[in-house]
């Protein structure tokens, strides 16, 4: 039983739980599943669906926390991706045509990976603080895809675009296929090869982990770049959903939605271990909630103050040191800090 | 000087008791500072100097004991608390604020000021003023970044004048500074001294302390050695006392110190003049295959600097490297990893386990690096390395997926060993393997490599304690004071020999 | 080295002092001037394309009225990031509190309660993030993005909607012209170069504003000098929330309105003005002046972009691109003095 406790998994999963079951007592059509023309709807279902950009960045931003890095940048990269996309869509003579699309979707998340190659580069290669570097593509990054779509909302009419987001396979949404896959990906890479356990050495100890012959560099670039290009293929996933290309809207506050679901699945912000499982909980925590906060009649756009006290309350939580010291005198409160701090220097001089 | 008996002593440590979580890191140490002496505090790492010191300057509180300063009875809890009692400390990396000027980091916090404004003019003359009183005569305006660390060390001297310091601790203020510098900084400490202040000095070089203190407190394990006058203690029961005699029960274990080596062939490793400015001076190295080279010197002489140098982990500027008598450049670990070549480091923690991965994930992260992340390493050959190595150096606990972090210092030890090992190296660098482990840990270690090298493995190895290195290798390089002094037969001496060596020869040329 | 050559190395110092202490002193000072030299080359650049009719007193003027509060928003960011923290709640607070003070006088309140009740609030949001920064050992970056949450969803909870505002005190603040020929100030502008001014004092003649360079030069460093870290460095977050509040309060007088969507993104402009202002992210060096440069420098690119009639989408690449000079420069230079150690 207590191996249940001391797993990870076991905070956020409860969390998950009972915003299910309480959202089943107030509403008990919220786990309702109907089947109308072979395919599912439901509250779950939209959660499922809707989840997806978010379910990709959060897996990239997942990566590159774990090698004590953050990537601010997605938002943007979604923005460029979706510009690009679209551009391409309603360039071409015949938007509707499949062929169209593939290429569209592909030099989207072929543009997305060069923009993951930069941010890396700047992290990995000048060393720059990766807060500050990932800034830089934030800021321009939108500018950028406005200028992409000339400055106007890029709408297209395109079904097999539209499918990405909207269309139903084997009852469920494509989205959430996508979504799954890339799970699924991620989870196969870090399973079959080193590249999760040797991310993991470089994020608990970038030193120990060069003295032991591991290659920080590539591996805290190939971070960025998986991140950008999931962000890339979360852009497509969203102005799908909205058949346009939004340069100001798209991905808006993604990063901040990324990290936070990172930080619920129980992966430290200092880097190191992670847990994609974690992450894949911690984006439906979001969702949910989101939901919950709809269904409440609070309009959506007042929902950030439901996240706020989510973040204060995990990262205060989450803080061994705060745990400590608010076991103390709350007199003693800056103290407690500083002095943990210098017990585990003096332990490490030893 | 006669003339400490009489004077009070200006700080009373007596009894003082510091635990960190399993460690006693201070165990019922007295203490006793007075005013117009350089009291020098030595011993060798892990000994407890740190720890004293940051007692001392409130950085740490003590569990037990009690300090008097100046007739008080004191209980400092910041370093704020010590300061307004007259205690400043100047330390290895100088602390004060490079982006400031010279003569705000001497003020700061201390400006005059007209209500609430600051006076920049009366400031910088009175920074100038105390920087003038300790011969400086830098100007107070110019940025801190722009002066070397020795000046920079000055200022902070300085700065300690203007909190009207009676006790002046330096811990380590020489280790990066060169002979003229050492000069300069001596020359300020002699002053102070005259002017009746109590100084603490903490440094591992023997030829300073020598120069500089009137007393010497030892301390080892943490534990009090004793106190003396610098006349009575001669340079070599000083470093006996250091490092200590080893316990009994260790002496009788395996020995490979007078096995032949062939060094007809070409040596494992050829190192010609490897240096690197202010770090360490061309030095000499070769390893036979089948040999254990002992590097011998105090903490700080160099040891670790020359080892790094051969294994790529920092970067030479001079000097040459040869493998098997073909030349070879090295410039990074998974280089040397791929040469065959192992580095344990000295610093367990920061540089060697990853603590929170499993035992299992420690022990292959050498090898995993070396195959590179692409192709994992399968499970079973895995699981076949990771059962091989804890049963043969009896990690304990036994299990592969304990977290590395919460094992023992000499379970972490055998770890790291596994690691070197797995990945089937052809030299073995260990660096103070045997440090602050568990008696038993030490010979299980100390056997390994004297099995390792007899079926023909190179191993470099480094440890304070000079028995282990008389025991284990053929050939003893002895290091002091960033260079290499010169190499000894283990056969040819014993351990009052190397320690003279150590503490004397090339003295005359060196001061 | 003996005695004779300390006194050598003493002398030489004293001989080459004037050049070096120059230099030692003002190295610091170069990033900004660098900022200076880049604002000039905009007006001179903007002055020949369009033909002598950019640097007019009208566009000038315009400047500092179309940027006042950005200005404010610079100025408490440059306290926060001095520290080596950073504050991206500002943008959001600036909403927030722009939006309960319209709100605020359109349920009748007196001027005199509204705007040091919204001042106020901005000062608490920041109140928050610095306890949670310090106490709690919150990284700047998460603790200020739950500031920006918070201060955003309260701006939607204050209201969906914009909300005029007809008080005639507050609208003074953006429609009296004092001027002089032709330029013209507001009083909304003498309140940005007041606390231009106000944070110049503080930082440079105070213990505090010493403390606030101290913390971003070596935080361990400080404490060990016995300054008190803990309570400066809650006060730069408060310090940037006020700015913040009263960045609202501009902007409310400057668009007449309140708006929950307000300031969406400001944040990364008050910190792109910063560092283009000289500011080094990673605290200890830079000075508020420098960041009313950067916040002119971002405000030229603007006027200058609107002039070309160009998309306004190169705003955001042409401040991303100097934001990415200037951090690379900077990393050379923090890489050059690691490597002289």
């Amino acid at each position: 039983m207590t191996g249940i406790f001391k797993n990870r998994l076991f905070w956020p999963v409860v969390s998950l739980l009972t915003l299910v079951v309480v959202n089943t007592i107030a509403r008990p059509q919220f786990i309702e599943i109907t089947m109308r023309d072979g395919r599912l709807y439901g509250a779950l279902i939209d959660i499922l669906r809707n989840s997806a950009p978010l379910m990709l960045v959060a897996l990239g931003m997942t990566i590159v926390i774990a090698t004590r890095g953050i990537d601010l940048s997605v938002g943007a990269v979604m923005a460029v991706s979706g510009a690009v996309a679209l551009t391409i869509i309603d360039g071409s003579g015949n938007p509707g045509s499949l062929g169209t699309v593939a290429v569209a979707v592909v030099v989207a998340v072929l543009v997305a990976l060069v923009l993951g190659v930069w941010n890396g580069f700047l992290v990995a290669v000048l060393k720059i603080q990766p807060i500050i570097a990932t800034l830089v593509l934030m800021l321009a990054g939108r500018g950028v895809a406005l200028l992409i779509t000339g400055g106007f909302i890029t709408t297209v009419n395109s079904d097999p675009f539209s499918f990405i987001a909207s269309g139903y396979v084997l009852l469920l949404p494509v989205a959430f296929f996508i979504s799954v896959a890339a799970i699924a990906v991620m989870s196969l890479v870090e399973r079959r090869t080193a590249l999760g356990v040797l991310t993991e050495a470089v994020g608990i100890n970038p030193e120990a982990s060069r003295l032991a012959g591991v290659r920080s560099r590539g591996i805290i670039w190939s971070a960025y770049i998986v991140s950008g290009t999931l962000a890339g293929v979360a852009g497509i996933i969203y102005a799908s959903n909205i058949k346009a290309a939004d340069a100001n809207a798209a991905g808006l506050f993604i990063e901040l939605y990324a990290i936070l679901a990172v930080v619920l699945g129980g992966t430290s912000l200092s880097g190191g271990k992670f847990s994609l499982a974690g992450t894949v909980i911690g984006v439906l925590i979001i969702q949910t909630l989101d939901s919950t906060i709809l269904f409440l009649g609070v309009p959506s756009a007042q929902s950030p103050v439901f996240f706020a006290i989510v973040v204060v309350v995990v990262v205060v939580v989450q803080s061994s040191r705060v745990r400590g010291a608010l076991s103390r005198a709350s007199a003693s409160l800056t103290r407690a800090k500083t002095d943990t701090d210098d017990r585990e220097k003096a332990e490490v001089a030893r | 000087m006669t003339a400490d008996t009489v004077v009070p002593p200006i700080v009373e440590m007596t009894g003082i008791t510091i635990r960190f979580p399993g460690v006693l890191a201070l165990d019922k140490v007295d203490f006793t500072l007075r005013p117009g002496e350089v009291h020098a505090l030595m011993g060798e790492n892990g000994a407890g100097k740190s720890t004293l010191i940051k007692a001392l300057t409130g950085v740490y509180t003590i569990d037990e004991g009690t300090i008097v300063v100046d007739g008080r009875q004191q209980s400092f809890s910041t370093a704020g608390d010590a300061q307004a009692a007259g205690i400043s400390t100047v330390y290895q990396e100088v602390n004060l604020c490079e982006n400031l000027t010279v003569g705000e980091n001497v003020m700061l916090g201390h400006e005059p000021r007209r209500g609430s404004v600051i006076d920049w003019r009366r400031t910088h003359a009175e920074a100038r003023k105390h920087l003038v009183s300790l011969g400086l005569a830098i100007d107070p305006r110019s940025s801190l970044a722009s002066h070397s660390i020795a000046i920079q060390q000055l200022v902070a001297i300085s700065r300690a004048m203007v909190l009207e310091a009676k006790v002046l601790v330096l811990d380590e203020p020489t280790s990066s500074l060169d002979r003229g510098e050492v000069e300069l900084l001596f020359r300020v400490v002699r002053d102070l001294r005259d002017r009746g202040v109590a100084i603490l000095f903490v440094s591992h070089f023997l030829d300073q302390v020598y120069e500089i203190a009137d007393r010497i407190t030892v301390l080892r394990n943490g534990a009090l050695v004793g106190e003396y006058p610098i006349a009575e203690l001669p340079r070599d029961a000083l470093v006996t006392k250091m490092i200590g005699r080893e316990l009994e029960d260790l002496a009788t274990l395996s020995s490979s110190a007078h096995r032949e080596i062939d060094r007809s062939g070409a040596p494992v490793v050829k190192a010609t003049g490897l240096g690197k400015r202010g770090i360490l001076e061309p030095a000499d190295l070769e390893v036979y295959p089948g040999e254990v080279v002992g590097l011998a010197g105090l903490l700080g002489s160099g040891r670790t600097e020359l080892v790094r140098l051969l294994y790529g982990a920092d970067r030479a500027d001079e000097g040459e490297i040869e493998l098997h008598g073909a030349p070879a450049k090295i410039h990074s670990p998974l280089h040397a990893i791929g040469r065959r070549i192992s580095f344990s480091s000295e610093n367990r923690r920061e540089e060697g386990v990853v603590s929170d991965l499993t035992v299992a994930e420690n022990i292959v992260l050498g090898m995993q690096a070396r195959q590179g992340w692409a192709r994992r390493l399968r499970r079973s050959e895995k699981d076949a390395v990771v059962t091989g190595w804890i049963e043969a150096l009896g990690v304990r606990p036994a299990n592969p997926n304990a977290l590395v972090g919460n094992l023992s210092g000499g379970n972490q030890q055998k770890v790291l060993l596994a690691r070197w090992l797995a990945t089937a190296p052809e030299l073995l660098v260990l660096d103070e393997p045997t440090r602050g482990i568990d008696v038993g840990a030490k010979a299980d270690i100390q056997k390994k490599v004297s099995e390792l090298s007899a079926d023909g493995l190179s191993v470099i190895f480094i440890s304070s304690e000079l028995e282990e290195v008389l025991r284990l290798a053929q050939r003893i390089v002895v290091m002091r004071d960033r260079r290499k002094i010169g190499e000894l037969e283990s056969a040819s001496t014993d351990l009052d020999g190397l320690i003279d060596y150590i503490a004397n020869e090339g003295e005359g040329s060196a001061a | 080295m003996t005695a004779t050559a300390v006194r050598d190395e003493t002398t030489k110092e004293s001989r080459t002092m004037k050049v070096e202490s120059f230099l030692g002193r003002h190295a610091a000072l170069m990033p900004t001037f660098a900022a200076l030299a880049i604002l000039l080359l905009l007006f001179a650049g903007a002055e020949a394309f369009l033909r002598g009719d950019f640097i007019t007193p009208r566009n000038i003027s315009a400047l500092l009225l179309d940027n006042a509060y950005l200005l404010v928003l610079a100025v408490g960011m440059t306290f926060v990031i001095l520290t080596g923290g950073i504050d991206l709640s500002v943008g959001s607070v600036m909403a927030f509190t722009g939006i309960l003070g319209a709100k605020l006088l359109a349920d009748g309140l007196p001027v005199v309660i509204a705007v040091p009740a919204i001042i106020l609030g901005g000062a608490l949001i920041g109140l928050v993030i610095g306890v949670l920064v310090q106490y709690f050992n919150v990284q700047p970056f998460i603790a200020s993005l739950a500031g920006l949450f918070l201060a955003r969803g309260l701006a939607f909870v204050v209201s969906l909607s914009s909300i005029k505002v007809e008080e005639p005190a507050i609208l003074w603040l953006q429609s009296t012209r004092i001027t002089v020929g032709s330029w013209y100030i507001t009083p909304t502008g003498i309140i940005a170069l007041l606390a231009v001014a106000v944070a110049a004092f503080v930082l440079h003649l105070t213990r505090f504003g010493r403390t606030v360079y101290a913390i971003g030069g070596s935080e361990s460093s400080a404490r060990l000098m016995g300054l008190n870290v803990a309570r400066t460095k809650v006060a730069v977050y408060v310090i940037s929330g006020l700015c913040a509040g009263l960045a609202g309060l501009i902007l409310t007088a400057y668009s007449g309105a309140g708006y929950p969507r307000n300031g969406i993104g400001t944040e990364l402009d008050a910190i792109a003005a910063v560092v283009i202002g000289g500011t080094l992210l990673t605290g200890g060096r830079g000075y508020v002046v420098g960041s009313m440069v950067g916040v002119f420098v971002y405000g030229t690119i603007k006027t200058i972009i609107s002039f070309m009639g160009a998309e306004q989408s190169w705003m955001q690449i042409i401040v991303g691109a100097l934001l990415l000079l200037f951090i690379v420069v900077q990393r050379a230079i923090v890489a050059r003095s690691e490597g002289r150690r």
